[in-house]
């Protein structure tokens, strides 16, 4: 266990430089955009003295470095600056709206992991039978579609046609948990669609490649049903590559949704991104960026953790 | 041994079929196999027999792409296993058939416990509670001689050694205390030493219980320990069948006589030359991997032309110091000399003609020969890398060298590792280290995949390199058959260490070092007694690790 906690360290502290360089990229990304920002943010009438009282005002007549430097050292004490086109502080502007995306994310992998894992291990027990190819066929068709038309499809059908579901998703805090999750329903299942597909393959492949394994003969010699062969013989021993591709989905499922989000007009992450990055905000970009990031590594460490708890070998050591 | 004379397994016409390039091709050819309760049958031959396709056939079961052909028979106890619905033949297996396999450590899923796979069959037919199991579990560890035997099935199969493991999986095969056992050449894959501990624990279990057993093995001195009868298969087809005692003192047929002659090879030895140095000298070498050690004061000579035999079992160091000697583990202390000159520890300080004076031999040609690269680049390669041949005198460079192993030029040259059987693999194998031009070569266990006719085919081979040639040989090996026929000076290793080393004929001479001698007793012999005699002399107590343990410096 000493082990692990120590790559946890290790990968932690090397999360934290992968931060910081990706902060660096993103500024001077930002800074590469054409246009200005004093422009974008007063538009086309604004006069050249208001223009460059506005430039004083936000800083941006320094150096680009300078900038970056100074937005770090404070960024280091926790302070992310204030948005430059709605002056209110970045935290305030992402708290909530990160906090909409997370539990979206939340609310379509509660459905897809389990979901997936199940389908995986039916296909792998049913291999090669129409089940078997009929599954595969949906869910490839389903993540080969863009979001965006699957999301329209379920508009069409699941509200429009049917009226089960609204086809809009503007939650607000005074809702009820209930309200919610049956406003979100349809922006939670196209995601689900969308990533199902992948996990599924991936439990059934890891499976099925466990097969040809001795201890999986000794078990059928040993008379043991086929499902139970599958769950109880393969399943463990597959969940490492299994368990990877559930991060990459989970992280996906956090940083992928710009388009879900604006089919569904659902006030997430991703729309505020898309805004932020049109109007030169900086700052907003910036955080942005970072948080996604600090997902996709924490994600992947868990993934590596997670891989590790199944191995019997690393878990109880000689 | 009792035995009441009831039939319990009767084969007729037993016809296995596989499918491979699109049509099914036969495996077993009609074999009839008779079995009594409480009878143990030995099944032998070389791989490709169908031993083991018959032993699975027994329970009703073919691997996946094979099927039980029209017009056979499987009769057990009375049930027809041919025309039983997959259900039925489930319930079957576990409760009233089981099964051993060869690799036990490959067999138990890394992810359970040993003794809740122990206790799934009991538990998945209602025979025991798992509380009633576990005990039962322990009752039979302990017969079978297990360290421990309340403990460890509490452990996962990583955290046990492979003669334990095997010995855990006869357990689990009698959980459900079977009328017939299949043992799939269950010590194969063992140490000597490990061998008899589980051979007697198999042998006295089976006993015990008067349970019948098909015994498959490659080893004839095995399985004349363990066998009631014998069964002799080649192809796929019955050669003959005997009991024990009558197939060993008078075979019938032609192949059976081959088979037990196997063990007649054997090349003069040679003295040590006089004078001049070592050809490669190994001198007080420490090595490691990581941080921990694993080598300690290694120090042996190779003379020009000679053979020098490293044997030990698993874990002592014999490949390890393969390892240094070519430069792939720098050792931690001492160093390795090749005609007197230091070698640089690491290979990649090595001049082209330090590399090319030594070169390998691997146990595994499957995985020692790319699948995707012609034979003649194989061997091709080394000779255009060291000798820089290029054109029409690399391949007739090839040509020679296909010569040399004996194998004709013209068929093997365009084909590909997957088209060629073991044997002929392993003279591949063989022909790409001749191609660097050596005086040295390390032969890794390159006999010990190989069945035993095939094997002898390659050591009469490189004993005849090693005349034409003036090669040195290192020999690593477990198997003290191949070290008698070919070997001229032995080392014994064990924990990294030398324990004894000297010329061929002391060394297999008492007095001898107390690991040697357990080493050498235990090797089994064509004798049916040997085992018993073997264990009336030292007692259950003094073989196999125990032995190994008191016997430690």
């Amino acid at each position: 266990m000493g082990d692990i906690i120590s790559i946890i360290a290790k990968r932690l502290g090397l999360g934290l430089i992968t931060l910081l360089v990706i902060s660096i990229i993103i500024f001077f990304a930002v800074e590469l955009l054409p246009g200005d920002i004093a422009q974008a943010v007063l538009g086309q009438g604004a006069t050249e003295d208001n223009l460059a009282a506005l430039r004083a005002e936000l800083g941006l007549d320094r150096a680009a470095p300078l900038r970056y430097l100074d937005w770090l050292g404070s960024a280091l004490t926790g302070d992310f600056g204030n948005s430059l086109v709605s002056k209110t502080p970045v935290a305030e502007a992402i708290g909530t709206r990160f906090g909409n995306t997370l539990f979206l994310a939340t609310y379509a992998a509660v459905i897809a992991v389990p979901a997936a894992i199940f389908l995986g291990v039916l296909v792998a027990l049913f291999r090669n039978s129409v089940f078997d190819r009929v599954a595969n066929v949906v869910t490839l068709t389903s993540i080969s579609s863009p979001e965006f038309f699957l999301g329209y499809v379920l508009i069409l059908f699941l509200a429009v046609k049917t009226g089960l579901f609204p086809a809009i998703a503007k939650i607000d805090d005074d809702m009820t948990l209930f309200d919610k999750l049956n406003r979100t329903f349809l922006p939670a299942l196209t995601m689900v669609l969308v990533v199902v597909a992948h996990m599924m393959r991936m439990t059934r492949a890891s499976i099925i490649n466990l097969l040809a394994s001795p201890y999986v003969e000794m078990a059928r010699l040993k008379g043991v049903p086929a499902w139970k062969v599958i769950v109880k013989h393969t399943l463990p021993n597959a969940w490492a590559p299994v368990i990877n591709v559930v991060a990459l989905n989970l992280a996906y499922l956090i940083t992928g949704v710009v388009l879900v989000e604006v089919v569904f007009v659902y006030p997430g992450i991703g729309q505020l991104l898309v805004d932020a990055v049109t109007k030169r905000d900086f700052p907003v970009v910036q955080a942005c960026c970072l948080i996604f990031a600090a997902t996709f590594i924490l994600l992947n460490l868990a993934a590596d953790v997670g891989s590790i708890l199944t191995n019997p070998r690393l878990r109880h050591p000689k | 041994m009792s035995q009441d004379k009831t039939v319990l397994l009767n084969i007729k016409n037993l016809i296995i079929e596989g499918y491979s390039d699109e049509k099914w091709v036969g495996i077993v050819h009609g074999v009839d196999l008779k079995l009594h309760r409480g009878e143990v049958m030995g099944l032998i031959g070389e791989s490709g027999a169908g031993k083991s396709t018959i032993g699975l056939a027994a329970m009703g079961f073919t691997k996946d792409g094979c099927r039980i052909g029209e017009g056979s028979s499987i009769e057990f106890d009375g049930m027809e296993l041919t025309t039983t619905p997959q259900s039925d033949l489930q319930s079957l297996r576990g409760s009233r058939i089981a099964y051993v396999a060869q690799s036990a450590a490959a067999s138990f899923n890394p992810a359970h416990k040993l003794i809740d796979q122990h206790t799934e069959a009991p538990l998945q037919y209602r025979i025991q509670k798992r509380l009633e199991s576990q005990e039962d579990a322990m009752e039979l560890y302990e017969k079978l001689r297990l360290p421990n035997p309340r403990e460890i099935g509490f452990r996962y199969p990583h955290q046990v050694s492979g003669g334990q493991l095997q010995r855990a999986m006869t357990a689990m095969a009698m959980a459900c205390r079977p009328d017939l056992i299949i043992f799939d050449e269950p010590t194969t894959a063992l140490d000597v030493t490990t061998q008899i501990e589980v051979l007697s624990a198999i042998r006295d279990i089976v006993d015990q219980f008067n349970t019948a057993a098909i015994y498959i093995t490659h080893d004839l001195a095995v399985v004349a320990q363990m066998a009631d009868v014998i069964k002799v298969l080649l192809k796929g087809n019955e050669v003959e069948e005997a009991d024990t005692r009558t197939m060993l003192s008078n075979p019938q047929d032609d192949y059976t006589k081959s088979l037990w002659a196997v063990r007649d090879f054997k090349r003069d030895q040679k003295p040590r030359p006089t004078e001049g140095s070592p050809l490669i000298s190994v001198k007080n070498v420490d090595a490691s991997y990581g941080d921990t050690p694993v080598l300690h004061d290694v120090s042996f000579d190779i003379y020009e032309g000679m053979t020098v035999a490293v044997v030990g079992e698993s874990g002592s160091g014999k490949s390890t110091v393969a390892r240094c000697i070519t430069g792939l583990l720098p050792p931690t202390k001492g160093e390795c000399l090749f005609k007197g000159t230091p070698l640089p520890p690491d290979y990649r300080d090595r001049s082209k003609d330090q590399l090319r004076q030594a070169q390998m031999i691997y146990q595994m040609a499957d995985t020692a020969l790319n699948p995707k690269v012609k034979i003649s680049e194989i061997i091709g390669r080394p000779a255009q890398f060291y000798s820089g041949l290029t054109g029409p005198a690399l391949k007739n460079r090839v040509d020679e060298l296909l010569d040399l192993i004996e194998l004709e030029p013209a068929q093997y040259y365009n084909r590909y590792p997957p088209e060629l059987s073991g044997g002929q693999k392993q003279r591949i194998g063989i022909a790409r280290s001749l191609a660097a031009e050596p005086t040295f070569i390390i032969c890794d266990e390159v006999t010990s995949a190989l069945d035993q006719l095939v094997a002898e085919g390659i050591l009469r081979l490189l004993d005849k390199l090693q005349n034409e040639l003036n090669l040195s040989y290192m020999f690593i090996t477990h198997d003290l058959a191949t070290v008698r026929s070919i070997a001229d000076e032995v080392v014994v290793m064990q924990y990294g260490k030398v324990v004894e080393q000297g010329p061929k004929d002391v060394m297999f001479k008492p007095p001898h070092h107390a690991y040697t001698d357990l080493l050498l007793s235990s090797v089994p012999e064509m004798d049916p007694d040997w085992l018993t005699t073997l264990l009336e002399e030292r007692g259950v107590d003094d073989i196999g690790e125990a032995a190994k343990a008191n016997k430690r410096d």
